[in-house]
């Protein structure tokens, strides 16, 4: 089992080094590392929504309102920094992460104490949390001549030859594979993915550990909120729009069994970078920006595919699969 | 076998409270009385919110609210029940009326419109279906790369363009009316909704459906060929697009590739709202058909108060999750004062 998840990291990692260096092989530049990292910063926002994603589909759980969290965040923070650019900008971070977690957490309440499937709760707050966005802002964009600089320095900045922004996905990748693969709640939460019933005779609180799940995703739901609008220097309604099966997309690529209980930090990664170098070589090899969707949307078919072949493997029989 | 995957994503293990869990009956019948309630409640606060609600073209006027989105959720409250879900009837709407266009810059006339609108649908439903029935895929999944890819499918050949110049006769579908204020569009939509209700709660295709959505094994094993009748939910469902993408078309006399963008989540929102279960087995079209008239009534009253767009979007979540939430709620409370 553990080196089978192996091997289809690898197998993924290879395919996006095969993708490169077709790319390269057009167009030599893509390849430099100068030119990798500021890909690998571009898609630092969806690297770091990945993990949480993951976290809640292991659970056998969904969660829609990513990117609407990431919006009223966003807007949040874009609003005080406005109002009152005396306020340092880690403190609004923190705050960025609070207010993220709080939505993740409310989401999470209602899956755990009413039982309310997670696909019917945040398709619900998906358009709460977005109509939200648009009520505190009154509709108004936060422009960049209204946030203070340090706003919006911070991300820019390099640390140690690397931008900050990527050192926020590089920590946040750190803390999630100490999370997942060092902690009682990583292994709670793999469990229950694996088998709910089993889980809750080997003392496990099912309902709180996807209620857990949900506050890691609107926690770097929220953190990515801080990113995206200082990175972009706009607040509006519309940010990110429809960007939560883009985050859904990356989880699947890499790996992440909708079914809940496989995945790993590394495929959640790998499948966000995946999709990161396809966004970044079609319009350096020429190909319209037009056939990106589609292209996107064949691969992660293809993926798909893929990994049910690679779980097939293990040979399941029928009725282990009706007991689950 | 991929049934228990959508419901697994849904989280399986709590089911949603009996009273959907219970075959026809008393029990369901109170949902359907829950969304009664709260259509007549809307419809009054309406009525007296504006003086301009209470006409017979308001009203008429208010049926091209749900209609398009209405037919698909027919379509898709099926495909639900048998613990499947598409998510790319939007991006089917989008490529059946960009070829459509094309076939319009061909010289393509009316009927061959509507041929295409429907062949496209289909085509695009049995995509799907097969990918999820022959391959063993979670359709949750898959649709999700179908959305991506027939999308893209569009903004390919339409790039930042747009195709017009629809014959006229081809504006019947989406602005005509068959009998004064009745719209042809509310009249397919009513039609349709007989015909779906027929075939969920009267024929054996409806049972095996409801059967496949309960326990697949068990259907598999009661000698239901699951795999077929989940292929047919598919096509249906993708018919029902090209049937919603030959109106909406129609009635906007356009085609961009961001047409119907986000319609996809509105219709599983009438489905589940209209008390199916997103995690198979239960629901009926009379809940789905009141849950569509529901949300028009919404939007539409809303509108006539110049509430913007993306504010009536939080009533509706909200409505959804409240609606969920208070049968919920109240066999607690009942529970609590039984113990």
């Amino acid at each position: 089992m553990r080196s089978l998840l192996k091997h289809r990291e690898i197998w993924l990692a290879a395919a996006i080094a095969l993708l490169v260096a077709f790319v390269a092989f057009r167009f030599p530049a893509f390849a430099r590392p100068g030119n990798l990292l500021s890909v690998f910063n571009n898609y630092t926002i969806l690297i770091i929504l990945a993990l949480g994603q993951m976290a809640v589909i292991l659970t056998r759980s969904i969660d829609l309102s990513m990117a609407s969290n990431l919006a009223f965040t966003g807007m949040v923070v874009a609003m005080i920094n406005a109002a009152y650019p005396a306020i340092p900008i880690p403190l609004l971070i923190v705050l960025a992460m609070a207010v993220g977690t709080t939505l993740g957490a409310f989401n999470g309440a209602l899956v755990w104490k009413l039982g309310i499937p997670s696909i019917v709760v945040t398709l619900g707050t998906l358009t709460v949390f977005r109509g939200a966005t648009f009520v505190i802002s009154g509709g108004a964009w936060v422009n960049a001549d209204k946030m203070s600089p340090a706003f919006i320095a911070l991300q820019r900045g390099s640390f140690l030859e690397l931008p900050v922004l990527a050192w926020f996905a590089v920590v946040t990748i750190a803390v999630f594979y100490i999370v997942m693969t060092r902690t009682a709640l990583g292994r709670s939460i793999y469990a229950i993915g694996v088998n709910p019933t089993a889980s809750v005779y080997a003392g496990i609180d099912v309902g709180r550990t996807k209620f857990l799940a949900f506050c890691m995703s609107g926690l770097v739901a929220g953190l990515c909120g801080y990113l995206w609008v200082s990175r972009y220097v706009i607040a509006s309604t519309e940010v990110a729009n429809g960007y939560e099966l883009q985050i859904i997309a990356a989880c699947v690529i890499g790996g992440v069994s909708i079914a809940g209980g496989i995945g790993s930090v590394g495929g959640a990664v790998l499948g966000a970078l995946f999709l990161a170098i396809i966004g970044s070589a079609l319009p350096v090899i020429n190909v319209s920006p037009f056939w990106q969707l589609a292209i996107s949307g064949s691969a992660i078919i293809l993926a798909v595919v893929l990994n049910t072949r690679g779980e097939k493997r293990k040979g399941r029989i029928i009725l282990k699969r009706a007991a689950a | 076998m991929t049934t228990t995957d959508l419901a697994s994503a849904a989280g399986r293990g709590r089911h949603l409270p009996d009273r959907l869990d219970r075959p026809w009956g008393s029990a369901l019948l109170s949902w359907e009385m829950l969304l009664v309630v709260v259509a007549v409640a809307i419809f009054i606060l309406n009525s007296l919110a504006s003086p301009y609600f209470l006409n017979a073209w308001s009203l008429s006027d208010l049926t091209f609210n749900f209609v398009e989105k209405g037919l698909i959720a027919l379509a898709m409250a099926l495909l639900i029940i048998s613990g499947e879900i598409d998510l790319s009837v939007a991006a089917i709407i989008a490529l059946a009326s960009t070829i459509m266009g094309m076939a319009v810059q061909a010289g393509v006339g009316t009927p061959g419109l509507v041929l295409i609108g429907l062949g496209v649908g289909l085509v695009c439903g049995a995509f799907n279906g097969g990918l999820v029935t022959r391959l063993g895929l979670p359709s949750i999944v898959v649709t999700i790369g179908t959305m991506s890819l027939f999308r893209g499918i569009s903004y390919i050949i339409l790039g930042d363009q747009a195709y017009r110049g629809y014959p006229e006769s081809f504006a019947f579908f989406g602005q005509g009316y068959v009998w004064w204020v009745i719209s042809f569009e509310i009249v397919l939509f009513v039609l349709m909704a007989v015909v779906f209700w027929f075939l969920l709660h009267r024929t054996s295709f409806g049972r095996t459906v409801f059967a496949i959505g309960n326990n697949p094994i068990a259907a598999a094993f009661s000698g239901v060929r699951v795999e077929r009748v989940k292929f047919i939910l598919f096509c249906l469902t993708g018919l029902m697009a090209g049937v919603a993408s030959i109106l909406l078309t129609s009635r906007l006399g356009s085609t961009r590739p961001s047409i119907a963008q986000g319609y996809e989540l509105e219709v599983i929102t009438m489905v589940v709202l209209g008390g199916v279960s997103i995690l198979g087995g239960s629901g009926s079209i009379v809940g789905v058909v009141l849950a569509a008239i529901i949300m028009g009534l919404v939007t539409f009253g809303l509108g006539l108060l110049n509430v913007p767009g993306i504010v009536m979007s939080i009533f509706i979540g909200l409505l959804l999750i409240v609606v969920i939430a208070l049968p919920i709620l109240w066999q607690r409370f009942r529970a609590a004062r039984a113990g």
